[in-house]
Parts: C-alpha cells; sequence; structure tokens
C-alpha cells in the first residue's frame, strides 16, 4: 500500500468496512508512515471540528428575529 | 435519519400537547412553534446560505410548509426532528434556485501524489484547538468560512452528512444522487476542508 491507496481507503477504514486482512494492510502502512499517521489524525479532526459547529455555543441564534417571527405568521394567514 | 440531539425543543410529553393545539389552529401555538424551534431551524439555514435574506426565506417556507402539514405529521418523530428535515429541504431548494456562481474545482483542494504514490507534501501534525470559548467562536467562523469554499455539491453532502447528521440513503435522496455518489463525495470533502484548515491549524501557527 502507498500514500495514495492509504488516502483513498482512509474513510472506509474510519467506517469498519475494510475486511481484516485489508484493514491490517492498512495498518501496517500507518506504523511505517508517520505522515499518513499524521494525516488520518488530522482527518479526523476536521470531521470532529465539523460537528462542533453545530453545537448550541457554536452558531445558534438565542432567538428568532422578530421580523422574521412576525412574516411566518402573516405568511401562515395568508397562505 | 437526523439526529435528535441536532434539534433541541421541548421535551416528549409537551409535544402532545402543542400538536394538538396547533392541529386546533390556535395562533399562539404557531407563535410558539416558531420562538421555540425557530433559533436552530435559522441556525442550520444559515450554514446552506451565507446570505442572511436568504437563509431567513428558507426558514419562513419551511414553517410556512410545517402549518400546512401538520395534519399528517403522526408523531413518530419529536417535532423538531421534523422540522429539522423540513428546513434542510427548504435550504437545499433555495440553493438550487440561486445563479451557481464559478468554483474551484475539488480536484485542486485534494492532497497532491507523486509518481511513487508519496504525498507531494506531507500532512503536518495540527496545535490543540478549543481550549477556550473565544478561541471555540473564532474556529467556528473560520471553519463555516472554509467549508463555504467548497464546491457546492461536495459542501452540501458534507453538511448534510457530519453537520446535519443524515445517514447516506437520505442525503443521497435529498441531493439526488447514489449513495456510492455521496460516500466518494463525502470523503473528498472532508479531505478539502482538511487541505484549507492545515495552513491555520497546523503547529507553529499562532
Amino acid at each position: 500500500m502507498n500514500c495514495r491507496e492509504f488516502v483513498d481507503f482512509l474513510m472506509e477504514y474510519l467506517d469498519g468496512q475494510l475486511d481484516a486482512s485489508q484493514a491490517a494492510i492498512f495498518q501496517e502502512h500507518m506504523r511505517d508512515c508517520p505522515p499518513c499517521e499524521v494525516y488520518l489524525d488530522t482527518y479526523q479532526e476536521t470531521v470532529r471540528l465539523g460537528k462542533c459547529i453545530c453545537e448550541p455555543d457554536g452558531s445558534m441564534p438565542d432567538d428568532v428575529p422578530e421580523e422574521l417571527v412576525q412574516a411566518i405568521l402573516a405568511a401562515r394567514k395568508a397562505g | 435519519m437526523a439526529r435528535d440531539d441536532v434539534s433541541g425543543g421541548p421535551s416528549a410529553p409537551d409535544e402532545t400537547a402543542i400538536l394538538a393545539r396547533l392541529r386546533a389552529g390556535e395562533n399562539a401555538a404557531f407563535e410558539e412553534l416558531i420562538r421555540d424551534h425557530g433559533p436552530r431551524m435559522l441556525a442550520v439555514a444559515r450554514r446552506f446560505l451565507p446570505v442572511e435574506e436568504d437563509a431567513r426565506d428558507a426558514v419562513q417556507e419551511a414553517f410556512v410548509s410545517a402549518f400546512r402539514s401538520i395534519e399528517r405529521f403522526e408523531g413518530q418523530s419529536r417535532i423538531s426532528t421534523w422540522l429539522h428535515r423540513i428546513v434542510v429541504n427548504a435550504a437545499l431548494m433555495k440553493l438550487r434556485s440561486r445563479r451557481r456562481k464559478p468554483e474551484q474545482s475539488i480536484e485542486d483542494l485534494l492532497p497532491g501524489f507523486l509518481e511513487n504514490g508519496h504525498m507531494e507534501r506531507p500532512a503536518s501534525p495540527w496545535r490543540k484547538t478549543g481550549t477556550d470559548e473565544l478561541e471555540r467562536a473564532e474556529l467556528g467562523t473560520l471553519l463555516r468560512e472554509k467549508i463555504q469554499e467548497l464546491p457546492d455539491g461536495h459542501r452540501n453532502v458534507l453538511l448534510l452528512r457530519d453537520i446535519e447528521g443524515l445517514d447516506t440513503e437520505e442525503t443521497a435522496r435529498l441531493m439526488g444522487i447514489s449513495t456510492g455518489a455521496v460516500k466518494t463525495r463525502l470523503h473528498r470533502a472532508r479531505q478539502a476542508l482538511r487541505g484549507l484548515l492545515e495552513p491555520v491549524l497546523q503547529e507553529g501557527t499562532p
């Protein structure tokens, strides 16, 4: 396995979709190739950080702008 | 299916009561629903639609659509989960109605490889992030900016799968693509986002 193949199969490895022999080859490459280990770590960190932005303290407004509330209520009555 | 914890909102016992009031056409119940669930719906819409007016339009369209179909809501999921699905759909519809601007190819954002299969630029370790509230807020802003740099088709799959918590099948249905294409786009979008974050997050950066 080379680094290109490692990156190609990374998501399947993390999703547990590689069979035991494929996973062993993947892990062997990772042991021998520190940059690919770093790549896997930072790929996982990217996914983790992405999930963080939908947490309550991420980007959620405290309330809905009043004009939007009124616009929705007016649209309901009109519709 | 969307993660239930994505959407928050009132607990299950309260929902029977508000559903009955909505079905009875009680004006105050509609307003209550908007005020309870609107903030999270607006946050979802903003992730897909960076122009505030578009995000608000999507939320309005989502609520109007929900009000129209409240009779058909069977209560098998939480109201918050049901509304989450509707606003995601409304945001995608709004995106499709917008003129597409020329965008960077995803290929330009993926790692390059030498002929022997090694990386052109070996990955660098990242510094620890999110240690205080200010940094988390800055990180959130950075992530939203970088996600917006992804090409539409890849960005939307990443948002639906990794941020909104939809599964592969539901994402494929909403995007009108195969499940295989969802998996390919998700992996590429994650790689591209990783590459966009690396210069800012690698060790040694402030």
